[in-house]
Protein backbone atom coordinates (compact mmCIF):
# COMPACT_ATOMS: atom_id res chain seq x y z
CA UNK A 1 0.00 0.00 0.00
CA UNK A 2 2.64 2.42 0.93
CA UNK A 3 4.32 1.78 -2.19
CA UNK A 4 1.69 2.04 -4.07
CA UNK A 5 0.71 5.27 -2.42
CA UNK A 6 4.42 6.93 -2.84
CA UNK A 7 3.70 5.97 -6.55
CA UNK A 8 0.44 7.69 -6.66
CA UNK A 9 1.53 10.50 -5.06
CA UNK A 10 5.38 10.68 -6.91
CA UNK A 11 3.33 10.88 -10.22
CA UNK A 12 0.81 13.61 -8.91
CA UNK A 13 4.00 15.65 -8.02
CA UNK A 14 6.62 14.67 -10.49
CA UNK A 15 4.96 13.91 -14.01
CA UNK A 16 3.40 15.85 -17.06
CA UNK A 17 3.47 19.32 -17.70
CA UNK A 18 5.34 20.45 -20.35
CA UNK A 19 8.69 19.55 -21.34
CA UNK A 20 11.08 22.82 -21.54
CA UNK A 21 13.45 22.82 -23.51
CA UNK A 22 16.71 23.89 -22.08
CA UNK A 23 20.10 24.51 -24.24
CA UNK A 24 22.12 22.90 -21.57
CA UNK A 25 25.62 21.06 -21.59
CA UNK A 26 26.50 19.14 -24.28
CA UNK A 27 28.96 16.35 -24.31
CA UNK A 28 32.90 18.25 -24.42
CA UNK A 29 31.58 21.28 -22.81
CA UNK A 30 32.99 22.71 -19.64
CA UNK A 31 31.15 22.19 -16.78
CA UNK A 32 29.49 25.07 -14.85
CA UNK A 33 30.16 25.57 -11.31
CA UNK A 34 27.96 26.01 -8.33
CA UNK A 35 27.41 26.48 -4.75
CA UNK A 36 24.83 24.42 -3.35
CA UNK A 37 23.62 23.36 0.29
CA UNK A 38 24.15 19.92 1.10
CA UNK A 39 22.28 17.76 3.74
CA UNK A 40 24.56 18.69 6.14
CA UNK A 41 24.69 21.79 6.24
CA UNK A 42 27.77 22.55 3.85
CA UNK A 43 28.07 24.15 0.99
CA UNK A 44 29.57 22.07 -2.12
CA UNK A 45 30.70 22.71 -5.47
CA UNK A 46 32.92 20.92 -7.94
CA UNK A 47 36.02 22.82 -6.47
CA UNK A 48 35.32 21.69 -2.69
CA UNK A 49 36.80 18.21 -3.43
CA UNK A 50 40.36 18.69 -4.37
CA UNK A 51 40.75 14.93 -4.69
CA UNK A 52 38.35 14.69 -7.33
CA UNK A 53 39.31 13.92 -10.49
CA UNK A 54 36.03 14.02 -11.75
CA UNK A 55 32.27 13.12 -10.66
CA UNK A 56 29.35 11.29 -10.96
CA UNK A 57 27.03 14.40 -11.10
CA UNK A 58 23.49 13.04 -10.72
CA UNK A 59 20.37 15.04 -10.77
CA UNK A 60 17.85 13.16 -8.62
CA UNK A 61 15.27 13.22 -6.09
CA UNK A 62 13.32 11.55 -2.91
CA UNK A 63 9.88 10.88 -5.13
CA UNK A 64 10.67 10.06 -8.24
CA UNK A 65 9.61 6.24 -8.44
CA UNK A 66 13.18 5.86 -11.01
CA UNK A 67 15.00 7.57 -8.45
CA UNK A 68 14.14 5.33 -5.58
CA UNK A 69 15.01 2.40 -7.91
CA UNK A 70 18.40 3.34 -8.35
CA UNK A 71 19.04 4.82 -4.65
CA UNK A 72 21.00 1.98 -3.85
CA UNK A 73 23.14 2.08 -7.00
CA UNK A 74 24.14 5.53 -6.77
CA UNK A 75 25.36 4.41 -3.31
CA UNK A 76 27.61 1.68 -4.69
CA UNK A 77 28.59 3.90 -7.43
CA UNK A 78 30.25 6.32 -5.30
CA UNK A 79 31.57 2.91 -2.95
CA UNK A 80 33.60 1.64 -5.79
CA UNK A 81 34.41 5.16 -7.46
CA UNK A 82 34.98 7.75 -5.11
CA UNK A 83 38.39 6.48 -3.90
CA UNK A 84 39.40 6.65 -7.10
CA UNK A 85 38.64 10.42 -7.65
CA UNK A 86 35.13 9.76 -9.25
CA UNK A 87 32.70 10.32 -6.15
CA UNK A 88 29.01 10.74 -6.94
CA UNK A 89 27.47 13.92 -6.36
CA UNK A 90 23.89 13.57 -6.24
CA UNK A 91 20.91 17.55 -6.97
CA UNK A 92 17.95 17.73 -5.98
CA UNK A 93 16.60 19.57 -8.66
CA UNK A 94 12.49 19.46 -7.79
CA UNK A 95 10.77 23.13 -6.63
CA UNK A 96 9.56 21.87 -3.19
CA UNK A 97 6.88 24.00 -3.70
CA UNK A 98 5.80 21.80 -6.42
CA UNK A 99 7.30 18.68 -4.97
CA UNK A 100 6.96 19.09 -1.06
CA UNK A 101 8.50 15.52 -0.24
CA UNK A 102 11.72 16.95 -1.90
CA UNK A 103 11.75 19.70 0.72
CA UNK A 104 15.22 20.44 2.23
CA UNK A 105 14.51 18.58 5.17
CA UNK A 106 13.34 15.68 3.59
CA UNK A 107 16.25 15.11 1.69
CA UNK A 108 18.32 15.18 5.12
CA UNK A 109 15.67 12.38 6.15
CA UNK A 110 16.10 10.82 3.29
CA UNK A 111 20.01 10.90 2.98
CA UNK A 112 20.25 9.65 6.67
CA UNK A 113 18.00 6.71 6.01
CA UNK A 114 19.69 5.43 3.25
CA UNK A 115 23.16 6.21 4.62
CA UNK A 116 23.84 8.10 1.65
CA UNK A 117 27.74 8.10 1.25
CA UNK A 118 27.72 11.18 -1.34
CA UNK A 119 26.78 14.38 -0.85
CA UNK A 120 22.92 15.53 -1.62
CA UNK A 121 22.63 19.33 -2.37
CA UNK A 122 19.47 21.13 -2.73
CA UNK A 123 19.46 23.33 -6.34
CA UNK A 124 17.12 25.72 -4.51
CA UNK A 125 16.82 28.37 -7.36
CA UNK A 126 16.71 25.86 -10.38
CA UNK A 127 19.59 27.90 -11.97
CA UNK A 128 22.26 24.82 -11.86
CA UNK A 129 19.79 22.38 -13.41
CA UNK A 130 18.69 24.49 -16.11
CA UNK A 131 22.07 25.71 -17.12
CA UNK A 132 22.81 21.84 -16.80
CA UNK A 133 19.85 21.27 -19.22
CA UNK A 134 18.68 18.29 -16.71
CA UNK A 135 14.87 16.79 -17.81
CA UNK A 136 14.42 14.28 -15.65
CA UNK A 137 15.47 12.48 -12.38
CA UNK A 138 17.94 10.73 -12.12
CA UNK A 139 19.87 12.40 -15.20
CA UNK A 140 23.60 12.05 -14.96
CA UNK A 141 26.69 13.73 -15.86
CA UNK A 142 29.80 12.14 -15.85
CA UNK A 143 32.28 14.65 -15.46
CA UNK A 144 36.10 14.42 -16.18
CA UNK A 145 38.65 16.95 -14.84
CA UNK A 146 41.07 18.16 -17.79
CA UNK A 147 43.89 21.02 -16.15
CA UNK A 148 41.22 23.28 -14.41
CA UNK A 149 37.63 22.38 -15.93
CA UNK A 150 35.72 19.53 -15.45
CA UNK A 151 34.27 18.56 -19.01
CA UNK A 152 31.30 16.68 -19.42
CA UNK A 153 31.86 13.44 -21.17
CA UNK A 154 28.77 11.59 -20.51
CA UNK A 155 25.09 12.49 -20.11
CA UNK A 156 22.23 10.05 -19.73
CA UNK A 157 20.69 7.17 -17.77
CA UNK A 158 22.64 5.28 -15.07
CA UNK A 159 22.30 1.81 -16.84
CA UNK A 160 19.47 0.10 -18.60
CA UNK A 161 16.94 -1.63 -16.62
CA UNK A 162 15.42 0.76 -13.67
CA UNK A 163 13.63 -2.02 -12.68
CA UNK A 164 15.90 -4.95 -11.98
CA UNK A 165 19.51 -4.14 -11.01
CA UNK A 166 20.23 -7.99 -11.40
CA UNK A 167 18.97 -7.59 -15.31
CA UNK A 168 21.27 -4.88 -16.40
CA UNK A 169 23.66 -5.48 -19.70
CA UNK A 170 24.36 -2.04 -19.99
CA UNK A 171 26.08 0.04 -17.48
CA UNK A 172 26.77 3.47 -18.73
CA UNK A 173 28.33 5.08 -16.71
CA UNK A 174 30.63 2.81 -15.03
CA UNK A 175 31.45 2.67 -18.89
CA UNK A 176 32.08 6.05 -18.89
CA UNK A 177 34.21 5.93 -15.57
CA UNK A 178 36.50 3.11 -16.30
CA UNK A 179 37.29 4.04 -20.19
CA UNK A 180 38.32 7.91 -18.18
CA UNK A 181 40.30 6.16 -15.77
CA UNK A 182 41.74 4.15 -18.34
CA UNK A 183 42.70 7.21 -20.40
CA UNK A 184 40.42 5.83 -22.96
CA UNK A 185 37.45 7.57 -24.86
CA UNK A 186 34.04 6.56 -24.20
CA UNK A 187 32.37 5.12 -26.00
CA UNK A 188 28.88 5.76 -25.41
CA UNK A 189 28.32 8.94 -24.34
CA UNK A 190 24.62 10.09 -24.82
CA UNK A 191 21.99 7.78 -23.74
CA UNK A 192 18.05 8.97 -22.55
CA UNK A 193 17.76 9.51 -18.71
CA UNK A 194 14.31 7.57 -18.28
CA UNK A 195 12.70 8.79 -15.19
CA UNK A 196 10.60 11.73 -13.72
CA UNK A 197 10.00 15.33 -15.39
CA UNK A 198 11.82 17.76 -13.12
CA UNK A 199 9.31 20.15 -11.58
CA UNK A 200 9.76 23.48 -11.95
CA UNK A 201 8.98 26.25 -10.27
CA UNK A 202 6.70 28.76 -11.67
CA UNK B 1 -58.83 -14.24 -6.28
CA UNK B 2 -58.41 -15.36 -10.35
CA UNK B 3 -57.92 -12.24 -11.05
CA UNK B 4 -54.91 -10.74 -8.91
CA UNK B 5 -53.23 -14.35 -10.28
CA UNK B 6 -53.83 -13.18 -13.68
CA UNK B 7 -52.50 -9.97 -12.60
CA UNK B 8 -49.47 -11.14 -11.42
CA UNK B 9 -49.11 -13.68 -14.47
CA UNK B 10 -49.18 -10.56 -16.65
CA UNK B 11 -46.31 -8.65 -14.57
CA UNK B 12 -44.66 -11.63 -14.89
CA UNK B 13 -44.74 -11.58 -18.72
CA UNK B 14 -44.10 -8.02 -19.16
CA UNK B 15 -41.04 -8.42 -17.11
CA UNK B 16 -39.97 -11.28 -19.53
CA UNK B 17 -40.40 -9.36 -22.51
CA UNK B 18 -38.62 -6.82 -21.04
CA UNK B 19 -35.65 -8.51 -20.44
CA UNK B 20 -35.42 -10.29 -23.48
CA UNK B 21 -36.22 -6.83 -25.02
CA UNK B 22 -33.39 -5.19 -23.53
CA UNK B 23 -31.05 -8.15 -23.68
CA UNK B 24 -31.84 -7.68 -28.04
CA UNK B 25 -31.13 -4.09 -27.37
CA UNK B 26 -27.94 -4.56 -25.53
CA UNK B 27 -26.37 -6.65 -28.09
CA UNK B 28 -27.62 -4.14 -30.52
CA UNK B 29 -25.76 -1.91 -28.43
CA UNK B 30 -23.09 -4.21 -28.36
CA UNK B 31 -22.52 -5.02 -32.55
CA UNK B 32 -22.85 -1.38 -33.90
CA UNK B 33 -20.17 -0.05 -30.68
CA UNK B 34 -16.48 -0.26 -31.40
CA UNK B 35 -14.75 -3.40 -30.84
CA UNK B 36 -13.03 -4.52 -27.71
CA UNK B 37 -9.92 -5.90 -27.14
CA UNK B 38 -8.53 -7.53 -24.12
CA UNK B 39 -5.28 -5.79 -22.16
CA UNK B 40 -2.20 -7.33 -22.35
CA UNK B 41 1.49 -7.62 -22.52
CA UNK B 42 3.79 -6.88 -26.04
CA UNK B 43 6.97 -6.74 -26.95
CA UNK B 44 8.37 -3.43 -29.40
CA UNK B 45 8.05 -5.44 -32.46
CA UNK B 46 4.03 -5.07 -31.78
CA UNK B 47 4.33 -1.68 -31.10
CA UNK B 48 6.66 -1.01 -34.06
CA UNK B 49 4.51 -3.37 -36.17
CA UNK B 50 0.81 -1.08 -35.09
CA UNK B 51 2.75 2.39 -35.81
CA UNK B 52 3.82 1.11 -39.14
CA UNK B 53 0.31 -0.85 -40.06
CA UNK B 54 -1.02 0.68 -43.18
CA UNK B 55 -4.25 1.63 -42.59
CA UNK B 56 -6.85 4.14 -43.35
CA UNK B 57 -7.43 5.28 -39.76
CA UNK B 58 -5.34 7.71 -38.08
CA UNK B 59 -3.23 6.49 -35.44
CA UNK B 60 -3.26 7.59 -31.98
CA UNK B 61 -1.02 6.10 -29.58
CA UNK B 62 -0.88 8.11 -25.88
CA UNK B 63 2.09 6.20 -23.57
CA UNK B 64 1.07 6.64 -19.99
CA UNK B 65 1.03 4.67 -16.47
CA UNK B 66 -1.27 3.71 -13.86
CA UNK B 67 1.02 5.55 -11.29
CA UNK B 68 0.78 8.65 -13.58
CA UNK B 69 -1.51 10.90 -12.41
CA UNK B 70 -1.07 13.70 -15.53
CA UNK B 71 -1.43 10.79 -17.93
CA UNK B 72 -4.68 9.20 -15.81
CA UNK B 73 -6.22 12.83 -16.08
CA UNK B 74 -6.00 12.80 -19.61
CA UNK B 75 -7.06 9.57 -20.12
CA UNK B 76 -10.69 10.12 -20.44
CA UNK B 77 -10.24 12.43 -23.16
CA UNK B 78 -8.30 9.40 -25.48
CA UNK B 79 -11.51 7.14 -24.45
CA UNK B 80 -13.53 9.84 -25.73
CA UNK B 81 -12.03 9.93 -29.08
CA UNK B 82 -12.09 6.55 -29.36
CA UNK B 83 -15.78 6.16 -28.29
CA UNK B 84 -16.57 8.82 -30.48
CA UNK B 85 -14.69 8.61 -33.77
CA UNK B 86 -13.42 4.63 -33.79
CA UNK B 87 -14.35 4.55 -37.27
CA UNK B 88 -11.71 7.21 -38.38
CA UNK B 89 -9.04 6.62 -35.64
CA UNK B 90 -7.57 3.66 -34.13
CA UNK B 91 -6.47 4.85 -30.47
CA UNK B 92 -4.24 2.80 -28.42
CA UNK B 93 -3.33 3.05 -24.57
CA UNK B 94 0.33 2.31 -24.20
CA UNK B 95 1.19 1.71 -20.77
CA UNK B 96 4.87 1.75 -19.27
CA UNK B 97 3.85 0.34 -16.19
CA UNK B 98 6.00 -2.71 -15.45
CA UNK B 99 5.46 -5.68 -16.80
CA UNK B 100 5.50 -7.71 -13.53
CA UNK B 101 2.70 -5.78 -12.57
CA UNK B 102 0.16 -6.21 -15.19
CA UNK B 103 -2.18 -8.45 -13.07
CA UNK B 104 -1.36 -6.50 -9.96
CA UNK B 105 -2.28 -2.58 -11.16
CA UNK B 106 -3.02 -3.01 -14.60
CA UNK B 107 -5.86 -4.82 -15.34
CA UNK B 108 -7.14 -3.68 -12.06
CA UNK B 109 -7.01 -0.23 -13.37
CA UNK B 110 -8.92 -1.14 -16.70
CA UNK B 111 -11.85 -2.78 -15.03
CA UNK B 112 -12.04 -0.03 -12.42
CA UNK B 113 -11.91 2.90 -15.31
CA UNK B 114 -13.94 1.06 -17.48
CA UNK B 115 -11.45 1.43 -20.38
CA UNK B 116 -12.48 0.39 -23.39
CA UNK B 117 -9.88 1.70 -25.83
CA UNK B 118 -7.01 -0.89 -26.89
CA UNK B 119 -4.59 -0.80 -23.98
CA UNK B 120 -1.09 -2.68 -24.44
CA UNK B 121 1.89 -2.90 -21.53
CA UNK B 122 5.16 -2.77 -23.68
CA UNK B 123 7.51 -5.03 -21.95
CA UNK B 124 10.74 -3.40 -22.69
CA UNK B 125 12.88 -2.24 -20.17
CA UNK B 126 15.73 -1.09 -22.00
CA UNK B 127 14.38 2.32 -23.22
CA UNK B 128 17.15 3.47 -25.04
CA UNK B 129 16.63 0.68 -27.27
CA UNK B 130 13.49 1.83 -28.41
CA UNK B 131 13.06 5.42 -27.38
CA UNK B 132 14.05 7.11 -30.36
CA UNK B 133 12.26 4.47 -32.53
CA UNK B 134 8.95 6.50 -31.21
CA UNK B 135 10.20 9.81 -31.72
CA UNK B 136 13.73 11.62 -31.63
CA UNK B 137 12.62 14.25 -29.34
CA UNK B 138 11.09 12.38 -26.61
CA UNK B 139 13.00 12.88 -23.26
CA UNK B 140 11.23 9.34 -22.03
CA UNK B 141 8.56 11.81 -19.84
CA UNK B 142 4.99 10.90 -19.41
CA UNK B 143 2.25 11.41 -20.67
CA UNK B 144 3.12 11.29 -24.40
CA UNK B 145 1.40 11.20 -27.54
CA UNK B 146 1.94 9.79 -31.32
CA UNK B 147 -0.57 10.21 -33.94
CA UNK B 148 0.62 9.10 -37.20
CA UNK B 149 -2.07 9.53 -40.55
CA UNK B 150 -0.88 6.40 -42.25
CA UNK B 151 -2.82 7.99 -45.48
CA UNK B 152 0.18 10.78 -45.74
CA UNK B 153 2.61 9.53 -43.29
CA UNK B 154 2.52 12.31 -41.30
CA UNK B 155 3.51 12.13 -37.91
CA UNK B 156 3.25 14.33 -34.72
CA UNK B 157 4.86 13.88 -31.00
CA UNK B 158 3.83 15.28 -27.87
CA UNK B 159 5.82 15.13 -24.65
CA UNK B 160 3.30 16.80 -22.61
CA UNK B 161 -0.34 16.12 -20.79
CA UNK B 162 -3.11 17.29 -23.04
CA UNK B 163 -6.71 18.94 -22.76
CA UNK B 164 -9.69 17.63 -24.41
CA UNK B 165 -9.61 20.84 -26.79
CA UNK B 166 -5.75 20.49 -27.55
CA UNK B 167 -6.55 16.52 -28.43
CA UNK B 168 -9.51 17.27 -30.45
CA UNK B 169 -7.90 20.01 -32.29
CA UNK B 170 -4.63 17.47 -32.66
CA UNK B 171 -7.04 15.08 -34.31
CA UNK B 172 -8.44 17.11 -36.63
CA UNK B 173 -5.36 18.72 -37.69
CA UNK B 174 -3.55 15.83 -38.70
CA UNK B 175 -6.70 14.17 -40.43
CA UNK B 176 -5.84 16.67 -43.83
Amino acid sequence: MNYITSLLVAGLLLFGGSTTDYNGLKVGDAAIDFNLRNVDGDMVSLTSNADAKGYILVFTCNTCPYSKMYEDRLIDLHNKYADQGYPVLAIQPNSSEKSPGDAYPLMQERAKDKGFPFAYVMDETQETTKAYGATNTPHVYVLNKEGSSFNVAYIGAIDNNSRDASKVTRRYVEEAVDALMADESVSTTDTKAIGCTIKWAN
Amino acid sequence: MRGNIRFIDMQKRIMACVVILSFVGLMAACSSGPPYEEPKVIKWASLDSLMNHDTEKLRVINFWATWCAPCIKELPYFEALHAESHEQVDVTLVSLDFEDEFEKRVLPFVEKRDLKARVLVLDEIDYNSWIDKVDTTWTGAIPATLIINPSNGKRKFLEKEMTQEELTALVEEMKN
